[in-house]
């Protein structure tokens, strides 16, 4: 296509802060069910905490995902049309594999019921139900349970942006890379958001440095990403309406949560200032970490982290609120 | 008329041409089907409708080219005057990402929305590239023309043919409205109206439309897509799902990279303060 020649006369379907927040939540929770999986399945021993935290996360961020769905809906109460069709004559489950958002039912009913039995073998495991230290779903089963569970998580965090570009709207149907987008970014909002949560949990910080690490990872990911969101748009002329006034407001936020990945990477590479040495992980477990994670500064893991969730919220803000 | 027979395709035929911008056939279809519409909004133009959505189902356009200069007959240039209505596309965008299966295909060959199966998610309305659909506050589902679904039932031919005084607005099987649209193009170009053109009278746009129309412009001028850009919802969807499948073996790469970097001890060791 040559400048400015894609045509758009569509209406805006007003979807706004319900729908901003559930892309928000999908996205932190699909991620942190990744992560958590891949501290278990490729971590060691100290990693075990951050990863229990990691599927706590996953859970509780999910819950108000269908609330926030079906408030959003004129019909409350037909949320459940989503799933059934009411059609006279044509009962049955309603499957589009081409409408995102049909797809997107489903794999957050099967995704939220991996997260809940993550959620629930992690207390277990914690000894929060039943007696202290129980066993998880261990062997192949556990894993491959887990890792289908990331796959859905993964899933969930970026199908939010192929919804989006499945339609005629300006900007969102001019580009393909908003579903990577979303998931990039949810990736490293879940990576802030653990570094933020093992504050409160001092068995998790052993795996700080490993967080630290994902987030800056993520953050050059995402940026990439948002390089390849601009270069989509030129074509079609639409980058105009997604960078315009105040739009750019929220941009400049989105690009702030960007900057501690991406300047940590510029300025240490993939070190961690303050990270116990691998030895000293594997001997013991609570003692060393927590006296390694004290010398991380607050910065690092209170204002950094909360610089990033608030770019991941700024960043779908920018894009959902844009247009309509 | 002849019988409305199930198992035919009906639909519109609008030729823009004869069109004096009466608007009684949005009057007809706000009477018949009992829209209360909206408060009338009075701006620089003739339209105080605004646009199509929920309250308004036939929406008459009026396009002002008229120069400073007087300059010869207008030749129905200079006010372009069109009722404009849900197309009834034959691959219907709004229809394709329905998630409830609310908008079916009808026995007529329109494109209907049960208002008692809609949930009101709004994905058709983000979906229909002609700015159709939109949500009734009241009842809070999705709303637009129906093709006079229940007068059709009833043999009746939609409000809105019915009322309109110069037969812009013509109804009937989609096939023979598209032979009388032929043959009235091919009159206006040999009267020298070379700028009359037909819309979605064949599959170029959305496979064809049932309700399409005679235009004295190109299709932009009256914000209908061009052909290039009549394109379906579902287009994206393997750009799309490719591009988060690219990013998500990056990430689980960039978690493995995150997790190994520390099991190097030389790299360690350095990390000492
Ligand atoms: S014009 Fe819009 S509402 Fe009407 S059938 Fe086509 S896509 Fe659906
Ligand atoms: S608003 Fe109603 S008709 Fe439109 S896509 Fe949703 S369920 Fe279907």
């Amino acid at each position: 296509m040559t400048l400015a020649q894609a045509q758009h006369f569509v209406a805006p379907p007003h979807w706004t802060w319900y729908i901003l927040f559930y892309f928000f939540v999908a996205g932190i929770s699909g991620g942190s069910y990744l992560i958590a999986t891949l501290f278990r399945l490729r971590g060691d021993r100290a990693d075990e905490p951050a990863a229990r935290l990691g599927y706590y996360v996953a859970f509780v961020a999910l819950l108000p995902a269908p609330i926030l769905l079906t408030l959003d809906l004129g019909k409350p109460l037909r949320f459940w049309h989503m799933m059934w069709n009411t059609t006279p004559g044509e009962p049955g489950l309603n499957f589009k594999y081409w409408s995102p958002m049909s797809v997107g039912v489903w794999a957050l009913l099967l995704f939220g019921v991996f997260a809940t039995v993550s959620f629930l073998e992690s207390l277990v495991r914690d000894g929060k139900l039943g007696r202290p230290g129980g066993r998880g779903l261990d062997g192949v089963f556990g894993r491959v349970f887990i890792t289908v569970g990331a796959i859905l998580g993964l899933f969930i965090a970026g199908y939010t942006g192929v919804l989006l570009a499945v339609s005629n709207q300006p900007v969102w149907s001019d580009t393909w890379a908003l579903g990577g987008l979303f998931l990039a970014s949810g990736l490293s909002g879940s990576a802030a958001m653990l570094v933020l949560l093992q504050r409160a949990r001092p068995a998790a910080r052993a795996s700080e440095g490993t967080l630290v690490r994902s987030e800056r990872l993520y953050a050059v990911l995402e940026l990439a990403l948002i390089v390849i969101f601009v270069v989509t748009l030129i074509p079609d002329g639409t980058l105009g309406i997604v960078f315009g006034f105040p739009w750019l407001l929220l941009w400049l936020v989105a690009f702030a949560g960007l900057v501690p990945g991406i300047a940590g990477l510029l300025t240490s590479g993939l070190t961690v200032r303050g990270e116990p040495a691998a030895a000293h992980r594997q001997s013991g477990s609570g003692g060393t970490a927590v006296a390694a994670a004290e010398r991380t500064s607050v910065m690092t893991s209170v204002a950094m982290p909360v610089l990033v969730l608030l770019g991941v919220l700024a960043l779908r803000a920018a894009i959902i609120f844009s247009i309509q | 008329m002849a019988e409305i027979t199930p198992g035919r395709a009906y639909g519109f035929f609008t030729d823009t041409s004869v069109c004096i911008g009466c608007k009684a056939c949005e009057v007809a279809c706000k009477e018949w089907n009992q829209l209360p519409g909206h408060e009338p909004a009075f701006g620089d133009g003739f339209d105080n409708t605004g646009g199509l959505d929920a309250q308004n189902w036939r929406h008459v356009q009026f396009i002002d080219n008229v120069p400073d200069q007087t300059m010869g007959t207008g030749q129905g240039k200079a006010w372009l005057m069109m009722s404009d209505v849900c197309k009834h596309c034959k691959e219907a965008s709004c229809m394709e990402v329905c998630p409830t299966g609310a908008i079916i295909r009808t026995e007529f060959d329109s494109v209907y929305i049960q208002p008692d199966v809609c949930n009101g998610c709004r994905n058709c309305i983000a979906a229909c590239p002609y700015d159709v659909i939109s949500q009734d506050e009241q009842k809070g589902v999705a709303q637009k023309c129906t093709l006079c679904y229940d007068r059709m039932q009833g043999n009746m031919e939609p409000a809105c043919a019915k009322a309109c005084p110069t037969d812009s607005i013509q109804f009937g099987p989609v096939d023979e409205l598209r032979q009388a649209a032929q043959q009235r193009v091919t009159d206006l170009q040999e009267q020298g109206v070379t700028e009359a053109r037909l819309y979605g009278d064949d599959s170029s746009i959305y496979g064809g439309l049932n309700a399409f129309f005679l235009l004295m412009d190109k299709p932009e001028a009256y914000n209908l897509p061009n052909e290039q850009n009549a394109v379906l919802p579902r287009r994206n969807n393997a750009g799309g799902y490719l591009a988060t499948l690219g990013t998500a073996v990056l990430g689980v790469f960039g978690g493995l990279i995150a997790l190994r970097r520390r099991r190097e001890p030389a790299a360690e060791e350095g990390d000492q303060p």
